[in-house]
């Protein structure tokens, strides 16, 4: 079973999200915040993490320099899913690290098929 | 018994609108709607019921049985039919597509080849292999290959020439990266960007009706377009389609769709596994 943790400060958009992945048979964890997620990730990494931009303590683009700069040994596919849809979002999302971007509002096929594209659905 | 105090069952009503709705969308355009999809037309007209002012189906029914409306019949058969796609779909079938021609164009030396995409709805499916063949050929001094797009649906031929998608539409089956390589933002709009509109010709193309684009092609996508036709008209359209391939042209169908049984002039190709191709001596 492939894991995703979703990583999004707003409790409805995680259930959102949970609910879609576990009908795809995801193993699915939630995090609040970066920080949160970066713990969860140092602890045991999932396949995949679905990360929103905009979040207290530490935001999206925080938690991928630092996942890049964790030296974790498996390193996640990272998704972003957020409301950032610039072009020029997207880009420094892409520079960073991140393999796909999840432009919301979404829907399970969206979503799908990001996770094909990455290669974990 | 007082008729007058008879009341129609509301759910009869809708079955003979949706009786005259279908019977429409067949005489123009051939297609048929399957059981499974009925349910979808009510929700699918609703839009143009709302624009319209029309209270019910049974209302929209009436008004086309008069035939008072040429308008709105085409409207209600726009609305009906169905628009479903998006970009890169099946991704591996479209990359076997992609090998299979540029297979075709080591074959053709010169020669530039021409693809047409049949039922190519809002244009996702003939941008996706334009992106994709603009990707390999990046280094190539080929000639690149002549895309025809049709579609029965002006609407959807409209959008697929303005190359305009919605955050919603141009995500779902693109990659990120090519997303921001072949489209530009304009507001909320993700646009096709000029040197991807061009490689595309946009035809309007009834398969059942009209006669098809100038031919002969190498490679003719028609996926997920013939199940909504009865027998009787796919064997028309397969004839047609096989009076417009190359010799050597192959043809590429939806998952689930098959030419076997039901033309003599075509078969599995015995070269391009998941394609097929003209029978010898058809």
């Amino acid at each position: 079973m492939k894991s995703c943790l979703v990583v999004d400060d707003s409790k409805v958009i995680r259930k959102v999200a949970r609910h879609i992945l576990e009908t795809m048979n995801f193993e699915v964890r939630e995090a609040g915040d970066g920080r949160e997620a970066l713990d969860s990730c140092l602890a045991s990494p999932p396949d995949v993490v679905l990360l929103d931009w905009n979040m207290p303590v530490m935001s999206g683009m925080d938690f991928l320099r630092a996942l890049g700069d964790s030296g974790v040994t498996q390193r996640p596919k990272v998704v972003f899913c957020t409301t950032e849809n610039g072009m020029a979002h997207i880009r420094a999302a892409i520079e960073a690290g991140a393999d796909e971007y999840v432009m919301k509002p979404f829907d399970r096929e969206t979503l799908e098929s990001k996770l094909q594209i990455v290669g974990i659905a | 018994m007082n008729m007058e105090n008879i009341t129609p069952d509301p759910s009869m009503q809708v079955m003979g609108a949706l009786s005259v709705l279908s019977a429409l969308l067949e005489q123009e355009t051939g297609q048929q709607i399957s059981p499974m999809r009925t349910g979808r037309i009510e929700a699918a007209l609703k839009p143009l019921m709302r624009d319209r002012r029309i209270a019910s189906l049974d209302d929209l029914a009436t008004v086309i049985v008069t035939g008072a409306d040429r308008e709105l019949e085409t409207l209600a058969v726009e609305a009906m039919l169905n628009q479903e796609t998006s970009f890169f779909r099946d991704a591996a079938v479209m990359d076997q597509a992609i090998d299979v021609l540029l297979t075709l164009m080591a074959d053709a030396g010169e020669r530039r080849l021409r693809v047409w995409c049949a039922g190519c709805s809002t244009g996702q499916e003939p941008y996706s292999l334009a992106i994709l063949l603009s990707e390999r050929l990046a280094n190539s001094d080929k000639p690149f290959p002549d895309i025809i797009a049709t579609d029965v649906s002006a609407c959807a031929l409209n959008r697929a020439r303005q190359g305009r998608y919605s955050s919603f539409e141009i995500q779902r089956g693109m990659p990120v990266r090519r997303m921001v390589s072949w489209f530009d933002t304009e507001g909320e709009s993700w646009v096709a960007r000029p040197e991807l509109r061009k490689r595309i010709r946009y035809l309007h193309c009834n398969l059942v009706a009209d006669m098809p684009p100038a031919g002969p092609f190498d490679l003719i996508l028609c996926r997920n377009v013939l199940f909504y036709f009865a027998l009787p008209i796919r064997r028309r359209i397969f004839e047609m389609i096989a009076g417009n391939m190359r010799p050597e042209a192959l043809l590429l169908l939806g998952a689930g769709e098959t030419v076997i049984g039901q033309t003599q002039r075509l078969q599995p190709s015995p070269r391009f596994r998941g394609f097929y191709s003209l029978m010898a001596n058809a």
